[in-house]
Order: C-alpha cells, then sequence, then structure tokens
C-alpha cells in the first residue's frame, strides 16, 4: 500500500467496556425519548402514587396509604422498566432489525444484552429516585435495611427481564405490545401493587403471592413498611422467576 | 494481489421448510467490487446473508477474508460492513446519532462529519429515522456499513428505490471504496449499476449462478449481436443475405427500416457497406447494437415474470 486514501482499511473493534457503554447510553436515551414508554415507567407510576395516597379509593388497611403504597409502587416502576418497556423496546427492534444489524457490528451479544440490563437499571435508578422523593413528600417513612431491598429489586430486575426478553425474542412486534401492555395492566391490579392481596379469596391469594410482581411487592413491604429483615420466601419466588425466565429466553429467543 | 479470494461461497445449500432458496451455488469474489444480479427470489439476499453469518448453510462452505462467517463471527465482524436491505436503525433515533453509535463500536471509524457530508445526510437534522425518506435511510444504511474502515463490505440493494442523485452518489462512494482498496460485494437488479460498478458479475436464478465474469466478457459471450440501417424502402434481402455469412439473418422490418443479425464484426460491416454502394443505397442511420448486460440476463433468466 503506497497511499492512504480516506476509505483505505482500518478495521478494528473498539474496547468492549467502550462499546457496552456506548450501547447502554444509545438505548437509555431512547427509552427516555419515547413518550410511550414515558407514560409507563414514570407517568402512571407517579399517578398511581399520589392518587392513591391522596384519595381514599382501595382500603389499604392500617397506617398510612403511603406507606402501603410507596412499596407496591416501586415494585410496579421495576415491572414497567424491565418488564413491559423493555419487552416492548426489544420486540421492535427485532421487527425493524436493529438487532439483526447490531449482531453483525463488533459489539458481541452478550454486550448487547449487558447494555440492555445496565439500560434498564439506570432507568430503575432515576424512577426509584423521583418515586422517592415524592412518598416522603407524601409523609412516607420507610424502615428495614437497604441491602434486603436492593436484593429485591435486583432480582425482580431479572425475573421480570427473562420474562420481557422472552415475549420480545418469540412473538412479533404487534403481539408484544398488546401483550405486554394487557400483562402490565393485569398484574398492576392483581399483584398486590395498590390492591392489598388480602382483598382476594384465601384460594387467589396462594396463587397470586406466587407471582413475580406480588413477591416482588409484598417482600419490599414486609421490609419497607414492617421493618422485616431479608424476605426469603419472596426472594426464593422471584429467583425461580428469574431462572425460569432468563433460561427460556436465552433457550427461545430469535433474533430476526 | 491478495492470494485468497475474498468470498468463497462452494455448493451452498440453503433450504427454508420445502423450498430451496439456494441450490448448489459456487461464487468467487476477488478484490474490486463484485455485483449479484438476479430476478426476485434468485438467492441474492440468503447467498448474501449467509455470507455475513446471519444463516449457517445447509450443505457447502462459505469463507470470508478466509474464515467462517458463523463460527469465526467475533473475528470477522469489525472487518466487514454490513448494509441490510432495509431498517437496522432504532426508530428513535436520529441519522448522525446512529452513525455516531456505529462509529464508536470501531477503534479506527471514519470522520462521522465528513461522511454525513459526503452522503447528503446534513440535511436530516433531529429528524428520527422513522422519519427520514426511504433515499435518506438507504444512504444511511450505507454510511453504517463504511464507518467502521472494513475492508469487505456487502452491500444489499444499495440503490434500491433512489432518486438518480442519490443513485449517482452511491456509486462515486463504491467506486472510491474501490480505489482505496475496500473489496464491495454488491447485490442488485439495476443491470446499468452492475456494468457501472463491477469488476465482476455473477448472475443468479433459481439459487444457483448460470454465469459469472466481467460485463464485457458476459456481454461478449454466446449472444449474437444486430445491426441496423435504413435506405430506399423495398431493397431486395434476399440478395443481401446471399452476400452475407451462412448464419446471419436479414430483414426489412418496416418499409425502409433494415435489420441484419448474425456476428457483427469489420469485415460483415464492410460486405454491408459495399452491397449498399453496389445497390446505389445510401445506408442512412447505421448503427451496430452491441448486447447489453440486460440482454444477457434476459437470455439467462428468461422473460417471464417472476413472484
Amino acid at each position: 500500500m503506497t497511499t492512504t486514501g480516506t476509505y483505505t482499511p482500518k478495521p478494528g473493534a473498539a474496547p468492549v467496556a467502550r462499546m457496552i457503554a456506548a450501547q447502554a447510553a444509545l438505548e437509555t436515551r431512547m427509552l427516555l425519548r419515547n413518550g410511550e414508554q414515558l407514560l409507563l415507567t414514570v407517568v402512571i407510576p407517579t399517578l398511581l402514587l399520589v392518587l392513591f395516597s391522596s384519595v381514599d379509593v382501595v382500603d389499604t388497611g392500617d397506617g398510612e396509604a403511603v406507606d402501603f403504597l410507596a412499596p407496591g409502587i416501586l415494585a410496579l416502576a421495576v415491572m414497567s422498566t424491565a418488564f413491559t418497556g423493555q419487552a416492548i423496546a426489544t420486540g421492535f427492534e427485532r421487527r425493524y432489525g436493529v438487532l439483526k444489524r447490531l449482531a453483525s457490528s463488533p459489539l458481541p451479544r452478550w454486550g448487547l444484552m449487558t447494555a440492555k440490563t445496565v439500560s434498564v437499571l439506570v432507568t430503575e435508578v432515576l424512577q426509584v429516585i423521583l418515586l422517592t422523593v415524592i412518598a416522603f413528600a407524601l409523609g412516607w417513612s420507610p424502615h428495614g435495611g437497604p441491602f434486603a431491598v436492593l436484593l429485591l429489586l435486583v432480582l425482580g430486575t431479572a425475573a421480570f427481564s427473562g420474562l420481557g426478553l422472552l415475549m420480545a425474542g418469540t412473538l412479533k412486534a404487534e403481539a408484544t405490545l398488546a401483550a405486554a401492555n394487557l400483562v402490565f395492566l393485569l398484574l398492576l391490579v392483581g399483584g398486590g401493587v395498590v390492591v392489598p392481596l388480602e382483598k382476594f379469596p384465601d384460594a387467589a391469594q396462594s396463587v397470586l403471592g406466587l407471582l413475580p410482581i406480588a413477591a416482588l411487592s409484598e417482600g419490599l413491604r414486609d421490609v419497607l413498611r414492617d421493618g422485616a429483615g431479608v424476605p426469603w420466601p419472596q426472594l426464593g419466588v422471584l429467583a425461580v422467576w428469574a431462572v425460569l425466565g432468563l433460561g427460556a429466553a436465552a433457550r427461545f429467543f430469535r433474533w430476526e | 494481489m491478495r492470494s485468497e479470494p475474498v468470498v468463497q461461497v462452494a455448493a451452498l445449500v440453503k433450504r427454508y421448510g420445502t423450498k430451496t432458496a439456494v441450490d448448489g451455488l459456487d461464487l468467487v469474489a476477488g478484490e474490486g467490487v463484485t455485483a449479484v444480479l438476479g430476478p426476485n427470489g434468485a438467492g441474492k439476499t440468503t447467498t448474501i446473508e449467509t455470507c455475513e453469518g446471519y444463516r449457517r448453510p445447509d450443505a457447502g462452505t462459505v469463507r470470508v477474508l478466509g474464515l467462517d462467517p458463523v463460527r469465526d463471527s467475533a473475528a470477522l465482524r469489525p472487518r466487514v460492513g454490513v448494509m441490510l436491505q432495509s431498517g437496522g436503525v432504532y426508530s428513535g433515533a436520529r441519522a448522525d446519532e446512529m452513525l455516531r453509535h456505529v462509529a464508536r463500536l470501531h477503534a479506527h471509524p471514519l470522520d462521522v462529519d465528513a461522511l454525513i457530508e459526503r452522503l447528503g445526510l446534513g440535511g436530516c437534522g433531529r429528524t428520527s429515522y422513522r422519519r427520514l425518506s426511504g433515499g435518506q435511510q438507504q444512504r444511511l444504511a450505507l454510511a453504517m456499513a463504511v464507518v467502521g474502515r472494513p475492508e469487505l463490505v456487502f452491500l444489499d440493494e444499495p440503490t434500491a428505490g433512489l432518486d438518480p442523485q442519490a443513485r449517482r452518489a452511491t456509486w462515486d462512494l463504491v467506486r472510491d471504496l474501490r480505489a482505496d482498496g475496500v473489496s464491495v460485494v454488491l447485490t442488485t437488479h439495476y443491470m446499468d449499476e452492475a456494468e457501472q460498478l463491477a469488476d465482476d458479475v455473477a448472475i443468479i436464478d433459481a439459487g444457483r449462478v448460470v454465469a459469472q465474469g466481467s460485463p464485457e466478457e458476459l456481454c461478449r459471450g454466446g449472444a449474437e449481436n444486430t445491426l441496423r440501417f435504413t435506405g430506399r424502402p423495398g431493397l431486395d434481402v434476399g440478395a443481401l443475405l446471399k452476400a452475407l455469412p451462412a448464419d446471419c439473418t436479414a430483414a426489412e422490418l418496416t418499409p425502409g427500416a433494415y435489420r441484419v443479425t448474425g456476428k457483427i464484426d469489420p469485415q460483415l460491416l464492410a460486405t454491408v457497406t459495399s452491397w449498399c454502394a453496389q445497390h446505389g443505397v445510401m445506408p442512412d442511420r447505421i448503427s451496430v447494437e452491441r448486447h447489453t448486460l440486460e440482454d444477457v440476463f434476459l437470455e439467462l433468466t428468461g422473460k417471464e415474470l417472476r413472484s
């Protein structure tokens, strides 16, 4: 090669940490720019928290309504980002060939999945900060240790991510959109988020208690409202969902 | 020159269910520009996507830069640029944002601003991908394929649906890539594109390569050529035919418009003009029609419409 032109080949992958950081930043920007996503992840949890804390719509039992609601809304925030939002976004990325195109870029697949997880975690941190500030303004007085809360949030994120990616990687994008919203709505009502599980019949309670959203919201409530230690039964339920969901997603996810 | 071909496909078979998309295809692409031509459904995209590592061959072997596209994917991906037939960009991303992102995945990317300027993507501004015109989306996909300074780029129908200006811009970029030592494999069903750009053309039909060679070789080979002239109506074409070599034909298509087919060489041209001179005919508008790639293509792949 005697001369060097503009396009003279000089191939090479960027360092993998830089690729993942860039990918996570882009995914987070896409998420925060999307109006429908913000409705799910920010507007609905905030409205529910404010509305149900201030107006006596549902009987939330003894004590301040916000002490019951705040843990449930935190669980809802995790579900909205890790499950609903991630399923819809990934479903459309698959549909529009984004996953396909990225698969031929230097970014390895595990790097893409890591970046997605980072993006979900960053969004959740922003949600938790926002909702915590609002809850405090509404008179929230949380108890319990931060370690147990963190453990619940991380395992909940893993469980919901697995289920969201399973849906995104197997269904058509439109079906994912519809199903993810429907599941969001059903779990919002039946998962102990704003309606206490005790309101349901006994038989239903034992089944509903095995849902990931119920395990997360009840676990967070045990710690934050009742000052419990580490809620092992709920963590166990979330761990099983995480293993099943992520395992099935890894097995059945189709990239195009 | 590199000793091994850039792309080497041998006896490739790829089926989707009961349908055989690629049926024992052999293709060798060297340095420079290789165009893969074929009607819809011929197996162009399947072949390219197998080379890109998206599909596993059901039989046969594929080597790209000497590597296996599936097994050696990690080593190959930084060295190869890919332009998909459509999509590949977040619907909410802006053109420059997506291009900068792909650049960040590479160690020595091109200057993104210069590339945006070069491909006329500067006017996209803050418009998200889904609201870009089809031509802008195509040019962005092209830019994404080259921004990582690859050794080889695969372009799947790079100018489909482009206006003439955008098409020229794409052609110019392909020529510059070639001049700077980047190998290009592109699919197209535009004959002029293959004629303009390609060092080598492979014509694919029904999952097989039916002809391969430079555009000149393909146009020269086999097919008959045509000589036309106009003159006084009612010339004795039978007499003209007697003066010509045995395998020629001569006919008066419309009054005063004559056509001679056969192997048109300087000798035959001289024979026709001297016959005209002997008969006091001034052959107006004499023309020799070389076969175009389109003629060769239609001859090889048939004229009926494909689904």
